[in-house]
């Protein structure tokens, strides 16, 4: 399946801002965040198609991930 | 009281009352400035200093904001940016909250930090920078963190809490005080070049789902630190916040994030649109 991500701030570094990945059927976000080199604890915001998601949500064909790390200063 | 208020009125010029008869006035009749500005603001006398507020800011509106008690949680990045502007714009009360004193790694972001401040505590100094700017704000300095357990406190009377906060933790314990107190809460948080602020009253529970992915520590703020400009445009969106809650104007952030990235200079809405419940799966 085909699966449009995009990456915000810091997870550009070293990698991308938007990339077109063909995935197996069933593939879940989580396993997207590791092949990223991503940690679940870098993690802030998760959105499937604008709309919130879950680590072990299961992506769709033409789904759009889109990936911020977690930010708290202040 | 009368006779301040003739006084008053007697110095007003073009509409406008200027500060050195406000000083007048408070020295006269032995008046704190709080209260001599309470009067002329309710006497539709507008202070002068307020002169460049008046073409978005009616007097009545400004009254308002005088009479409007504003928690500011957190004094250091981004609450010495938020107390500062509240000050100025004629917030007439600022409860101000934190644990700590000034170090040096604050200095080169923290607004209320100088090399003259060094160990002192951050509510002491930011109650003597409003007393420098505008003597008429009252700012009540809390020097301790807060907590579920004096939150309820800390909160009385207070129209709107700031979240100027540096941890995850604290600031979902404020989110939970803020929604029992049914107060409304301006969030901001940064890290390095980024940043994002929400808005969230009574019930929302936007911030609970902005960090429903965090189970504990710090976010990119621990890699990357703070530079000066990241604070100043945070907490600049928070008190726009602040300031469309106590006024009931424009459009506020509410179901929605503004994500800031600085470096890249791009601005991205995400939207917690709360999801209607399906009848089909409620049954």
């Amino acid at each position: 399946m085909h699966v449009t991500v995009k990456l915000f701030a810091t997870f550009r570094n070293g990698r991308f801002k938007i990339a077109e990945k063909e995935l197996p059927e069933g593939t879940d976000c989580r396993s997207v965040v590791l092949s990223l080199g991503l940690t679940e604890e870098e993690i802030g915001i998760i959105m499937i198609n604008g709309r919130h998601g879950e680590l072990e949500q299961e992506l769709s064909n033409n789904d759009t991930l889109s990936l911020f790390p977690l930010v708290g200063g202040g | 009281m009368e006779d301040a208020i003739n006084l008053l009125q007697e110095w007003t010029r073009d509409g406008l009352l200027p500060w050195s008869a406000q000083c007048a006035a408070a020295k006269h009749f032995g008046l704190s400035q709080a209260v001599v500005e309470g009067l002329a603001l309710e006497n539709g006398l507008f202070p002068a200093r307020y002169q460049r507020n008046r073409n978005m800011i009616t007097p009545d509106e400004q009254l308002r904001l005088f009479r409007s008690r504003i928690a500011v949680i957190g004094c250091g990045g981004l609450g010495g940016y938020v107390i500062e502007e509240l000050a100025r714009l004629g917030v007439g009360h600022i409860v101000a909250i934190d644990p700590d004193i000034f170090e040096e790694h604050n200095l080169n972001r923290q607004i209320l930090s100088t090399p003259a401040t060094l160990g002192k505590a951050k509510v002491d100094a930011a109650l003597e920078r409003v007393a420098e700017i505008n003597p008429a704000v009252t700012v009540t300095a809390v020097r301790d963190a807060f907590c579920t357990a004096n939150g309820f406190e800390l909160l009385a009377g207070v129209q709107v809490a700031v979240d100027a906060l540096d941890s995850i933790s604290y600031r979902l314990e404020l989110a939970e005080a803020c929604a029992a107190a049914g107060i409304p809460m301006v969030h901001g948080a940064i890290g390095g070049w980024y940043g994002h602020v929400a808005t969230q009253l009574p019930g929302d529970t936007t911030v609970q789902s902005i960090y429903r992915h965090w189970v504990a520590g710090k976010g990119i703020e621990q890699q990357l630190g703070n530079p000066a400009f990241t604070p100043a445009v945070v907490a600049s969106l928070e008190v726009a916040e602040v300031c469309k809650i106590l006024l009931g104007r424009g459009e506020l952030l509410r179901h929605r994030k503004l994500s800031i990235d600085l470096l890249e200079m791009e601005v991205h809405e995400i939207s917690y649109q709360e999801l209607p419940i399906e009848l089909v799966d409620a049954a």
